[in-house]
């Protein structure tokens, strides 16, 4: 028997069958265009959770929940007056009554109808593929099935090599099983890749222990003997796993149009015009299950631009039409970077190739361009996928190819052309392919008053979907900013109207002691995590207090308040001064001792020191209560300050050394160790040019030479590393020290905030030969300011943690809880090599489980 | 209605202008003692869900727009003190009420 449920209302009546992602972003869109005052809108979703990112599905196992992946949790609905069902599967639509049948019996009559039902994972009918520990991947309820079943297994296998097969075959590696692979076609994802580029990327999986067998048929599955299952393939061989995963493709979830006679395609997929209308004009399909001009599309991006497209004719806009998608795709696939453009089989009439490969560094990269070398038509990358974002660029928006255009895809060197500027792109150029966010529509919002990639991200939902545009995002909306000739700020932020340098100056004019004094008189509010360090940097700086001082303790950043440097769970690493790399075998066994009590991770750092990891909160004044007992002093690893004076052994013991490179080095380290700077500094000393010390690639590098000491100033490793520039030559250890006094306290006085030595010289008007002159000529007549002021820091250094342990009040912060004395039992440790490390949220998850 | 009222430490047990770490009912909670503000103090969840670690606590307090906020310091995202919400992601941290009676610092479920 049936009910019928009518609403009293007179809106018509709009039904949207699927909750997926696609289904959901309708949602969003019609409700956006005010969709909700014109229609009554019910949701149907088959799941018993609402939409969620399916996209990142994988994160399910590392550690997301079910709540992370949501996409809403029915606010949306519900403050619109939508309603919405889960659980809920419509068993037929009756197009003459125009009325939906539940599996519940109800029925329901519509006005509008929206099918967003998406797709089905396939399974090839192979005998056996109904056996038990047999999956798909497709919901969260198949993700759960799955993680169950790993628990108990060793092997799993992936049937299908496509993209989401290698994604699955990359969950099951990271729930611990023996992971295999086996594809019909004769390479891996052979949509996307060629296969020159799918043959890389299958040498680099096997590389990650994950078998895979390509150009395999599998005709049965059976008993195994040693494991759950055995596949009997075409050839002969076998195969024998525990769990299968079949990823096979996708079929369109099209069975309702089947049942209601919408017109579908020989193959599946219900047809659809470019509004996403249906053989039926009151039903439109979006999404999976939709067929537009014979294709499915099997990604987010095309299924939200139909939602799009289905919204805009619902609400009377019929010229937002769906004209098809772009497939080019970018990824990682168990660590490997994997891209694919366009055109990717080179198919196209008269199209030429350009193929760089490099099999030492296993990458693979072509570039198929038309007859004429103008246009890009499409692209394989595996390996690196660095060279994506500018291809695509020209693909998309069909910018003529530079000269050299091979150059695109070849690794960096002088003459290649400069990746392509944003400036040069189109207006209709694709910023973000998730949100199809264009150019002109970045540029639109920032006319209309969005003055930053947050606000920008706000209104056009550019950059909110894979995230993988965010970068170019930024340079788009900079970009934007300056040809509007908006000022870009150099307020260090909403607080102060001022730079770190202004900041430096009134500090020191007015001799300010406090955060708050230089609040109250030159900024506004309250402060905030940018001007509260910095502001402490520059008082260090200046006066340098003792940092943990009452009125100073709330402008340290986490490091700088516990004077240790926090590591990703919440522990520390304790780093004693080791000047010079120079350590005496008493020192050296207490700091064993120290770590073994405490069981402490323990590796020597790149600069000569020796850091020991996963002291907890409250360990920290205890076990710097035994290192100070030992004679070792604070590392300032944490601060913005002088890090390690690295050496070589110099001529005390080196057959080739010139000068006595340790004993300076130590001098050194020791002379400059309290001084507060506005970023962290290294220094190294070399005994002769071999530079063993590595001394060019320093802030402060010094090389001995036959006639004294070579001076390099302002180099640096890091994230983009730079040689030091020599400024000086055979100085004599006092010039040395005088020049050194004065370049660094010319950089803390000059420099803004965070800047590093090598981009603050870039930044000073004339560079190089202008610091020799201001140092070196001293025509500012500055010198003897600069020399008075580090002779200050020098005499009144002190070692913060001995200060610290002197200190009842400074130690109270050092409680793991105000109120409780036990640990944080999020911290877990596993054993690697002999050592603890932090355990990865997986193996938190089963050493819990164990427990539970 | 009713609050349950619990006492979790003294005032003096907290920081001017930072945070601490308090349990209360085997759940991990961040307490920031912000004179310059109405409330005085605030708690919200010490649990990082971004960082995934629980180190609230340790952040610095900023004051963005008129709200007050505290910065991870793991990886810097913004959590509103009065609500637990994140400014940068879509997602909360558990907050509860405050009350000062005296010296005594007492929380509740909200």
């Amino acid at each position: 028997m049936t009910s019928t449920v009518s609403f009293l209302t007179t809106k018509p009546h709009l039904i949207v069958i699927g909750n997926g992602m696609v289904g959901h972003h309708f949602v969003e869109q019609i409700i956006a265009q005010s969709g909700h005052e014109v229609f009554d809108i019910t949701v149907f979703g088959e799941e018993k959770y609402l939409a969620y990112d399916r996209v990142h599905l994988s994160e399910y196992f590392t550690g997301k929940g079910a709540a992370d992946l949501a996409m809403t949790d029915g606010t949306l609905y519900d403050e619109h007056g939508v309603r919405y069902f889960t659980n809920s599967l419509v068993t037929e639509i009756d197009r003459a009554e125009k009325c939906l049948l539940l599996q519940n019996g109800e029925s329901l009559s519509y006005d509008k109808l929206v099918l967003a039902t998406g797709s089905y994972p396939f399974v090839p009918p192979i005998p056996g593929h109904k056996r038990d520990n047999t999956f798909v991947y497709r919901t969260l309820d198949d993700l759960d099935a799955i993680r169950a079943c790993a628990q108990k297994v060793t092997r799993g296998t992936v049937v299908g090599g496509g993209l989401l097969g290698l994604e699955a075959a990359n969950a099951l590696k990271n729930l611990g099983l023996e992971t295999s692979v086996v594809e019909f076609a004769p390479r891996l994802m052979p949509v996307q890749l060629d296969d020159k580029g799918g043959s890389v990327l299958k040498g680099m999986i096997e590389g990650l222990d994950v078998k895979v067998y390509t150009d395999t048929a599998t005709k049965e599955i059976v008993d195994g003997d040693n494991a759950f299952h055995r596949m009997n393939f075409a050839d002969g061989s076998h195969l024998e796993t525990d769990l299968i995963l079949f990823s096979a493709g996708i079929r369109p979830q099209d069975a309702l149009a089947h049942q209601s006679g919408l017109v579908v395609g020989e193959r599946g997929g219900i047809s659809v015009n470019n509004h996403c209308q249906t053989s039926d004009e009151d039903i439109y399909a979006i999404g999976e299950c939709a067929l537009w001009n014979n294709r499915i599309f099997g990604l987010v991006a095309p299924g939200y631009a139909m939602a799009k497209s289905a919204a805009g004719h619902l609400m009377g806009d019929a010229g937002v039409t769906f004209t098809g998608a772009d497939m080019s795709t970018k990824l990682k696939l168990l660590g490997c970077d994997v891209g694919s453009i366009g055109d990717a089989h080179a198919q196209s009439q008269g199209c030429k190739v350009f193929v760089y490969q490099d099999e030492i560094s296993q990458s693979y990269r072509k570039m198929v361009v038309s007859e004429d070398g103008k246009k890009l038509l499409g692209a394989v990358l595996v390996g690196d996928n660095s060279y994506y974002d500018t291809l695509l660029q020209y693909y998309l928006n069909a910018i003529d190819l530079p000269e050299q255009a091979q150059a695109l895809i070849l690794p960096s060197m002088n003459g290649a052309p400069a990746a392509l500027g944003v400036d040069a792109l189109p207006a209709t150029a694709s910023i973000c392919s998730c949100h199809n966010v264009s150019k002109q529509d970045i540029s639109d919002a920032v006319c209309h008053g969005a003055l930053s990639v947050g606000d920008v991200k706000g209104i056009t939902k550019a950059g909110t979907g894979c995230g993988g545009c965010v970068a170019l995002l930024k340079k788009v909306v900079d970009n934007e900013l300056l040809a509007l000739g908006v000022e870009v700020s150099t307020d260090l932020c909403e607080h102060f109207a001022f730079t770190r340098q202004d900041l430096y100056n009134l500090v020191k004019v007015e001799e300010i002691k406090s955060f708050d004094d230089l609040l109250h008189k030159h900024g506004k509010g309250h402060g905030c995590e940018i001007c509260k360090p910095a502001v402490g940097s520059i008082l260090a700086s200046v006066w340098n207090d003792y940092v943990l001082k009452k009125e100073h303790i709330s402008l340290q950043d986490t490091n700088d308040r516990f004077l240790a440097n926090m590591q990703k769970d919440g522990t520390y690493s304790i780093v004693p001064r080791i000047p010079g790399g120079e350590i005496t075998p008493d020192k050296l066994i207490v700091l064993g001792q120290v770590a073994k009590e405490y069981a402490l991770y323990t590796k020597v750092t790149g600069g000569q020191r020796i850091d020991l990891f996963g002291a907890t909160l409250s360990q920290l004044p205890e076990i710097w209560g035994k290192l100070i007992d030992a004679g070792f002093e604070t590392g300032q690893a944490y601060g913005k300050s002088l890090r390690t004076v690295k050496s070589c052994v110099g001529s005390t013991w080196c057959r080739f050394g010139v000068n006595d490179s340790m004993t300076m080095a130590i001098d050194l380290e020791n002379r400059y160790k309290g001084l507060r700077s506005p970023h962290k500094i290294k220094f190294a000393v070399s005994g002769c040019t071999r530079e063993c010390a590595e001394a060019q690639s320093k802030d402060i590098g010094v090389i001995a030479t036959e006639g004294g000491w070579n001076l390099y100033v302002c180099g640096n490793g890091g994230m983009k590393p730079r040689h030091g520039d020599l400024f000086a030559t055979d100085l004599d250890d006092a010039t040395l020290v005088k020049y050194i006094d004065r370049v660094l306290m010319f950089y803390t006085k000059t420099a803004d905030r965070l800047q590093r030595t090598s981009v603050w010289m870039d930044g000073l008007e004339g560079g190089l030969e202008y610091l020799k002159d201001v140092v070196i000529n001293d025509t500012l007549g500055l010198c003897d300011e600069l020399e008075a002021r580090m002779q200050h820091i020098v005499d009144t250094f002190q070692c913060e943690w001995k200060t610290t342990l002197e200190d009842q009040e400074a130690l109270k912060t050092f409680r793991q809880f105000v109120n409780y004395d036990g640990d944080d039992t999020n911290v877990v440790f596993v054993e690697e090599r002999d050592q603890i490390r932090p355990a990865t949220d997986l193996e938190k998850q089963q050493l819990i489980a164990k427990v539970g | 209605m009713t609050m349950a009222w619990k006492l979790v430490c003294k005032k003096s047990d907290l920081v001017v202008g930072a945070g601490v770490a308090a349990m209360l009912n085997g759940e991990q909670v961040a307490v920031f003692y912000v004179p310059e503000s109405e409330n005085k103090v605030f708690a919200i969840g010490n649990w990082d869900p971004i960082g995934k670690a629980n180190v609230l606590s340790r952040g610095l307090i900023a004051h963005l727009q008129n709200e007050w906020v505290v910065a991870s310091p793991l990886y810097k995202q913004h959590f509103v003190l009065n609500s637990g919400k994140c400014l940068e992601e879509e997602m909360s941290v558990p907050h509860w009420q405050v009350k000062l009676e005296g010296d005594d610092v007492f929380l509740a479920s909200i």
